[in-house]
């Protein structure tokens, strides 16, 4: 009799640490998909929803995914919530937008979801309604989103690329699946679906996500697996700083990230082939804008920057050769020296430095010389901003979006 | 009504560099901590932006970051024979305001006090006699320099400090401080780059056989992490430490070194904008319950606690007690009474002004804490007995600053005014330079901190008043450094001497220094001591105090150093004994 207690013990001993690994497994899942960067509001409880995306298409508040029934998931089954995950359609069978990233979750295991899902089953249900999202005609039609699946959504499991290392697969898998890169690195067509060119960067929100292929010096060309490890880690490296939506990803996704996982994506990043876009030519050195910008750098820059634009490690991020400055687009510069920006903050440097405001300071064109120079220094080569670039951005983060 | 809060285990009044440092450690030990704070939230990039930073009228001429009279304000009197009047402006000192405290707009120097400082009573009673030392009220502080060694250490790593070691483990190293307490390690980072003007001032002092080092400066000479991983980055000299916040991330404070770590503690929260009150004690008197304080909006709050901590500026340290009804207040008549004891100040009468001709000291290239300095007439590391005094004085030869609004030596006989002074001015920009003097400053029994009889703050408690003028001691101390000045000056062959000395009278107006020190001493004897060598209050044993009020004498140095090392230590102290064992850690 004893021996049959003790043998029900065990088993149920095994069963409930079986159950505690995969739910901390599944956290590590919640981790990996940054479920959390969307799903808490600012301020608000972890996975109770409510956080405003900006879209093209209106804004969307994000819903309640804790295990409350009235206001969240609670009334799901696993098989609700692997539908919603991999293929955008909710319980109630209204489709959802590709705000959620279904279109690289789709990618995901079973036994990933499975974990996920056991995960959220032990997150506190929070009480808490979120509000209609507010898309623009026609987009607010959700049973439209049926024809955009059919055109643009297909839903797949992931398949590992055979003469590839299983490294190199694990990385494909995170950066595809629930690492959802794409969702800001890659463009997006007119209708919010995925560009033909994977992760050669993309504007959304006011941002422009970098490109982040094997491309020299606009994606991680210049960069070695472990800088892009270091970066993913810490978020810093010797050539760039997470700032702005990168920040955030790094300090709740990538920074808790194992480091196995972190070289996977490095080793696969580092294999993606560049965009193919004509490399612009540098500004002469005796184009007026230049003259105009290195005397505004040497007055406002160089005592964080340094004159030779290397910057110093883990405070002020180098300028030379930092590709987050060499990007087609310019408005992640314009945006930071306009605002200010804040590095990221993470266990392995906390310190979190802030780049000042210049708004205040510098016009419209003495901006767009700085940053002429900037993009054309120190081999740096980029096209020139403009004045009505500065113009634009300055106006939109006035109008506060 | 005051809003009764859910207790937490830690209290703090005031957000500075003790208050950062115990929050640090102790939620390190796992314990709840809120820091209430007065004044405002800051922080360096919008705080201290980098474009509008070195703005000279807004922060040095106007003050902006310091304490206003108008939240706080102090009466003022040479002795007890005066009546003592609220000031109109600070102004001989500037105390802090806002989350940082003066830790935000110091200079940076990061001293040890000499051993002997520690115990100056039984050193210069034992060297000189008895009879030496009997106009002054000298107490040992119940805590040894060698005791303090690591804590130190510990503030010097926190904060990157540049410097040089000059007593290795009892090595004396050449061209460090050979006259400092032996140091276990040496400083995190090298010493600054000298400017042309210390550089004459070594060479000068080296040839009279004295012994000039750089002094230890929070400015750092190149980017540092520190042992919380916090990184700060190399110093510019832009000039602009003193009264400024830093915007490089180049100067130690509590911004640049613990916040970003604290403020991600989940057990850490902080109030700003919120004013400590009073403490609340338990009937018995031997315990405190809680702080009652009162935010923004004016409401009122009680928030219960295990542990008080007050880390406010000294003197607002002291207030608190005196208002809260802690300890025994002192009184100069009798002699009798701890809290408000042995208030001293920094001697600072004693100077010299050089001007040359044909140099380029170029005073605009600076840092608060770059000097060249000696510790030869520091202290007790001279001898005394041929002499008429006791104390010393660290003369130093820098440039903190050349700042336009601040910064326009004249030679003697210029007008205050007009063409003649600006030609003079332009003349002498390149070609001045100045030695000081930091003298000591012994405690007697006439100066003291109390509650002022009259004048009262816009909450209705009484102002803090002080009572001081230099003892006469330090005055002669202050004309043995003057004598110093004049030689080394010479020495050094300008082409025009001035050289200032000290007189009696303090007045309040004119900046002197922020180092107001003691009126809650440490000390062995509950006594002639309001806190125990742990900064343990001797009559409320869950109260601890902080900072400068518990040095029993303050020394040929700025306090900081010392501070940061009390700091570490009560922090240790709580941690491995008190939180075993609540209750007094000393025996009264």
């Amino acid at each position: 009799m004893k021996g049959v207690l003790a043998a029900l013990l065990l088993s149920t001993l095994a069963g409930a640490a079986q159950a505690q690994d995969q739910m901390s497994a599944g956290r590590y899942q919640a981790i990996l998909g940054d479920c959390q960067g969307c799903h808490t509001a600012p301020g608000g409880k972890p996975f109770a929803g409510g956080l405003v995306l900006e879209t093209p298409f209106g804004n969307m508040t994000v819903p309640n995914i804790t295990q409350d029934r009235a206001t969240g998931i609670g009334g799901w089954s696993e098989t609700d919530f692997r539908r919603a995950v991999r293929e955008g359609v909710a319980q109630d069978g209204t489709r959802l937008y590709p705000a959620m990233p279904y279109p690289a979750y789709t990618r995901m295991s079973d036994a990933d979801l499975a974990s996920l899902w056991a995960y959220l089953k032990t997150v506190t249900p929070v009480h808490h309604a979120v509000e209609a999202d507010h898309l623009r005609f026609p987009f607010n039609i959700r049973a439209l989103m049926a024809g955009w699946d059919w055109l643009y959504f297909k839903p797949e499991r992931f398949a590992p690329t055979e003469g590839k290392t299983a490294e190199w697969n694990r990385g494909a898998y995170l950066v595809n699946g629930p690492g959802h890169c794409g969702a800001c690195h890659t463009a997006k067509t007119l209708f919010g679906a995925d560009g033909p060119v994977a992760l050669t960067g993309a504007s959304l929100q006011g941002w422009f996500a970098p490109e982040i292929t094997d491309a020299k010096p606009r994606g991680v060309g210049g960069w070695s697996a472990d800088d892009i490890v270091a970066y993913l880690k810490s978020g810093w490296n010797s050539h760039a700083v997470a700032s702005g939506p990168m920040a955030d990803v790094v300090e709740r996704s990538t920074a808790q990230m194992t480091d196995g996982d972190l070289k996977a994506v490095a080793i696969y990043l580092k294999d993606q082939p560049a965009a193919q876009k004509p490399s612009s030519a540098a500004v002469a050195a005796n184009d007026p804008a230049m003259a105009d910008g290195k005397v505004l750098f040497q007055n406002n820059c160089v005592a964080c920057h340094g004159a030779n634009g290397k910057g110093e490690a883990l405070m002020f991020p180098p300028l030379a050769g930092n590709p987050v400055l060499l990007q087609s687009s310019p408005e992640n510069l314009i945006r930071v020296v306009l605002a200010g920006a804040r590095a990221v903050s993470t266990p392995a440097a906390p310190t979190g430095p802030s780049m000042p405001s210049f708004a205040w300071k510098l016009n419209d064109a003495q901006l767009a010389d700085l940053l002429t120079y900037v993009r054309n220094s120190w081999s740096n080569q980029a096209t020139p901003v403009s004045a009505d670039m500065v113009a634009k951005i300055r106006t939109s983060l006035k109008s506060g979006s | 009504m005051a809003k009764i809060l859910p207790r937490k285990d830690v209290v703090i009044m005031g957000l500075g560099w003790t208050g950062a440092i115990l929050a640090q450690e102790l939620t390190d030990a796992g314990l709840d901590v809120v820091a209430i704070e007065r004044g405002p939230w800051r922080d360096t990039a919008t705080d201290f932006n980098i474009g509008y930073m070195p703005d000279e009228l807004r922060f040095a001429v106007r003050k902006d970051l310091f304490l206003s009279p108008a939240q706080e304000a102090m009466t003022m009197r040479n002795s007890i024979s005066q009546t003592a009047m609220p000031m109109r402006d600070y102004g001989s000192f500037l105390p802090g305001n806002g989350v940082g405290g003066a830790g935000v707009h110091w200079n940076g120097f990061v001293w040890r006090f000499h051993p002997s400082d520690f115990a100056l009573k039984t050193q210069l009673t034992k060297r000189y006699g008895a009879r030496r030392v009997s106009e002054l009220q000298l107490e040992d502080w119940g805590v040894s320099y060698d005791e303090l060694e690591h804590c130190f250490d510990q503030f010097e790593y926190l904060t990157g400090t540049s410097g040089k070691a000059g007593n290795l483990n009892g090595q004396m190293i050449e061209g460090g401080n050979v006259l400092e307490g032996s140091r276990k390690r040496d400083y995190p980072t090298p010493p600054l780059k000298m400017p042309y003007a210390s550089t004459l001032f070594i060479e000068a002092a080296k040839n009279m056989g004295l012994h000039p080092f750089p002094a230890p400066a929070a400015n750092l000479s190149r980017p540092y992490v520190n042992p919380l991983g916090v990184s700060m980055g190399q110093c510019t000299y832009c000039g602009y430490c003193e009264r400024f916040g830093c915007a490089n991330y180049s100067k130690g404070t509590p911004q640049t070194t613990i916040l970003p770590v604290l403020m991600k503690k989940k057990n850490f929260e902080v109030r700003t904008e919120s004013e400590v009150l009073k403490i609340n004690l338990h009937p018995d008197g031997k315990t405190a319950r809680s702080v009652t304080y009162v935010d923004r909006a004016g409401q009122e709050y009680e928030q219960p606690g295990a542990i008080i901590l007050l880390c406010g500026y000294g003197l607002m340290n002291v207030r608190m007690m005196l208002l809260s009804g802690i300890g025994h207040p002192y009184d100069p008549a009798s002699g009798e009474g701890a809290v408000g004891r042995n208030y001293c100040y920094q001697t600072q009468g004693a100077g010299a002004r050089l001007i040359f001709e044909g140099k380029h000291f170029n005073p605009f290239i600076g840092t608060g804490a770059l000097s060249a300095t000696i510790d030869d007439f520091n202290g007790d590391a001279f001898d005394h007995s041929k002499l008429d005094f006791v104390g010393g004085a660290g003369i130093s030869c820098g440039s903190s600053n050349g700042r336009p609004i601040g910064y326009h030596p004249t030679p003697r006989g210029t007008p205050r005014w007009g063409s003649k002074w600006k030609k003079a001015v332009a003349e002498t920009y390149q070609n001045s330079l100045g030695i000081g003097a930091q003298g000591s400053s012994y405690p007697v029994r006439g100066n003291y901190l109390d509650l002022d009889p009259t004048y009262k703050d816009r909450f209705g408690r009484p102002l803090l008043r002080v009572t001081f003028d230099f003892p006469d001691n330090d005055i002669r101390m202050a004309n043995y450094m003057s004598d110093q000045l004049e030689k080394i000056g010479r020495s050094m062959n300008p082409k025009e001497l001035t050289v200032s000395r000290a007189s009696k009278g303090w007045n309040s107006v004119p900046y002197q220094t922020t180092h107001n020190t003691g009126g809650a001493t440490m000390g062995a004897n509950p006594k002639t001591s309001a806190i125990n060598r742990y900064s343990q209050s001797w009559d409320v044993s869950n109260l601890f105090v902080l900072g400068a009020s518990a040095f029993q004498n303050n020394a040929g140095k700025n306090p900081t150093g010392t501070v940061g090392a009390l700091a570490y230590w009560t922090a240790e102290a709580i941690r491995d004994r008190y939180l075993k064992k609540p209750g007094a850690l000393v025996p009264a």
